[in-house]
């Protein structure tokens, strides 16, 4: 029985075709497994383990290592505020204390209404919009604090569900059909062009 | 005044709203390159980027002609594109994949057919969403156009395309670390050697690591040719390079300008640029080259933005970002903050860098907030030439990645110009900056 539902288990099996060996799909897996909990849950990494044929404490450990996977259960909206280098220029640590009481959270924490968690993030690669705000992986680019405020209260409202899905989903673009060029004959060119090519070098050598 | 002569490279489509789509990219001069590429030898392609001279623009700054020659011959190799920009103050790579993914697409199967390689993956940063979806969606056009997938433009070239999505970590920009993560596995940096990518990189095989930007100036290049590429510039900075402007400037921003033809001071000053100093502030201090590099006084603003141009000096041009510190900074929280970033990242593989990182932190943290001793100027210099003996740069390394012979730049470049400040800090008891 599968834990992923059923758009996402044949979503999984695309990508796993993607790579020569499973366990390259790990990343992209664990990915669509927090996609369908909001985070990556047990059930979630138990399937990743027999998608990738590894084992679920393989997989775990994987995902502990990586920033983005959330192991336990987030708010709708992963709020993240940067505070490194060009972001603490422009006021990234003032408007971290503001998310934090303005969401009645202390950072790294989940608000009690299980809408938002709030996190200090490292640089987000969108600096000259300092300080940097992403939610859910989207740049809202809320530098002050008015404009914080009012993103929160669109999240609230639902209004910006098309601009920033809900936790989790990351890529909404979906790979249009797998590989087409076939491996043997990709082999087969590169190896009748390689042998062209030495011929060429030695006729000019020559 | 700054030189602003030279074309846009792979800023051209900038200032379309919709320069993200197969429809703008095909109206302005889209895939030509490609179908060029595809009537010319692999070797002859290849050439005309040796020609170009075009210097790698993820950081390391090598030749992207002589990588791709120390490819190992095999019957099965991979080309990787790294899209996971991640050092602090960077942001030009996050608009080249959201911006313009199609040109990106392009230089990458126009790399493919000169490597002669079998797949191609491109990472993107995980937290770059947006890019993730656009790059998605313009190799999902690109194969439908034909410019993709088997027998391109009916040639007899095929090569797929994957785009592999990053999770959050720093240190998958390292090459080996980068294909680590790319195998499923945790991004832990492989030792060099014997794990060169060109020898054995992905799955053990042969393997080309390059920069989004690096990929994206191909296009151009097999265009107009290598040797049009190569007169811009000056000395081994050919071309024109994407910089990322951050920090007390009034129009931060990237800027695609010609190599060593502008200085420190036409990036920051000049109107079309940076446009000067926030409420004309001083400059203390600048970042020339990412958190990584060794920072520069005010003194050496006229120096051209070129790569050995900056070397010269002892820091580094390094991923293009360039910070700017006024007389309002605190270089103490600077550094620390920066610091904190390295603790933050290190993989922990190896010591100097994992147990390094926390304490040059702790001593930062004590410092900045109370509690810092005068001692403890010296312990960090200590410190951090316990991870890179010397203190020269390019510095000595004992980890087996440079994130940590990066760690020290920031702290020993702040105590060695503005030692007065730390001194100031233990006096104050913390920070008297508001």
């Amino acid at each position: 029985m599968s834990h992923f539902r059923i758009d996402l288990r044949q979503r999984a099996e695309e990508i796993l075709a993607l790579y020569p060996r499973p366990r390259s799909a790990m990343l992209p897996l664990l990915h669509l497994a927090q996609e369908q909990d909001g985070y990556v849950s047990d059930e979630g990494i138990a399937e990743v383990a027999e998608l990738t044929s590894t084992t679920p404490a393989d997989v775990r450990g994987t995902a502990l290592f990586y920033d983005m996977f959330h192991l336990e259960p987030v708010g709708r909206y992963v709020v993240g505020v940067c505070t490194n280098i060009a972001c603490l220029l422009a006021g990234g640590d003032e408007l971290l204390e503001h998310a934090s009481a303005s969401l009645g959270c202390p950072v790294g924490a989940t608000s009690s209404d299980g809408l938002f968690t709030l996190e200090e993030t490292e640089c987000l690669a969108d600096c000259d919009y300092a300080p940097c705000v992403q939610v859910n992986h989207r740049y809202v680019r809320t530098t002050t604090p008015d404009a914080f405020d009012n993103v929160v209260a669109q999240l609230r409202a639902g209004k910006l569900d098309h601009e920033v899905p809900h936790h989790g989903t990351l890529n909404r673009v979906r790979r249009a059909g797998g590989l087409r060029a076939p491996r043997a004959e990709v082999a087969a060119e590169r190896a009748a062009a390689g042998a062209a090519r030495e011929a060429r070098v030695a006729k000019e050598t020559k | 005044m700054a030189t602003l002569t030279a074309p846009r490279i792979v800023l051209s489509r900038a200032e379309y709203d919709d320069s993200y789509t197969l429809s703008r990219y095909l109206a302005t001069g889209g895939y030509v390159a490609l179908r060029k590429a595809l009537t010319m030898f692999p070797e002859a392609v290849a050439s005309e980027v040796d020609q170009a001279s075009l210097l790698g623009r993820g950081g390391a700054g090598f030749p992207a002609g002589r990588k791709w020659s120390m490819l190992r011959k095999a019957p099965i190799s991979y080309l990787v594109v790294n899209g996971d920009e991640s050092e602090p103050a960077t942001f030009k790579d996050h608009l080249l994949l959201e911006r313009d993914p199609h040109q990106l697409v392009e230089g990458v199967i126009i790399a493919a057919y000169a490597l002669q390689v079998s797949a191609v993956y491109i990472f993107v940063r995980g937290e770059f969403a947006l890019g993730l979806e656009r790059v998605q969606q313009a190799v999902n056009d690109a194969y439908e156009h034909g410019s993709l997938g088997q027998n391109i433009f009916g040639s007899k070239f095929s090569i797929d395309v994957v785009v592999h999505p990053g999770a959050g970590a720093y240190i998958c920009g390292e090459e080996t670390a980068l294909i680590e993560a790319l195998e499923g596995k945790r991004g832990f940096p492989r030792i060099k050697p014997p794990f060169f990518p060109a020898v054995a990189g992905l799955y053990g095989e042969p393997t080309v690591v390059n920069n989004v930007e690096t990929m994206s100036n191909l296009p151009w290049i097999i265009n107009h040719g290598g040797a049009a590429f190569a007169a811009l510039g000056g000395g081994r900075s050919t071309g024109t390079r994407l910089f990322a402007l951050a920090g007390r400037v009034n129009n931060p921003g990237v800027f695609e300008i010609e190599m060593v033809k502008n200085t420190f001071r036409d990036l920051i000053y000049d109107p079309q640029l940076g446009g000067g100093v926030i409420d004309d502030k001083k400059i203390k201090a600048i970042i020339p080259g990412g958190v990584s590099a060794p920072w520069f006084g005010p003194e050496l603003l006229d120096l051209p933005l070129g790569q050995d141009e900056v070397a010269e000096k002892g820091s580094m041009l390094g991923s293009g970002s360039i910070v700017v510190m006024d007389e309002t900074t605190c270089v103490v929280r600077a550094a620390w903050r920066i610091t904190k970033f390295f603790a933050r990242e290190s993989c922990g593989q190896c010591t100097p860098c994992r147990e390094g990182s926390g304490w040059i932190e702790r001593a930062m943290y004590r410092l900045e907030h109370g509690g810092g001793r005068m001692e403890d100027i010296d312990l960090l210099l200590d410190l951090c030439d316990n991870i890179a003996p010397g203190l020269t740069w390019p510095p000595q390394q004992t980890t087996i990645c440079v994130l940590g012979p990066s760690i020290p730049s920031s702290v020993h470049s702040a105590i060695q110009m503005f030692r007065d400040d730390f001194v100031e800090h233990v006096t104050n008891g913390g920070c008297s900056h508001d």
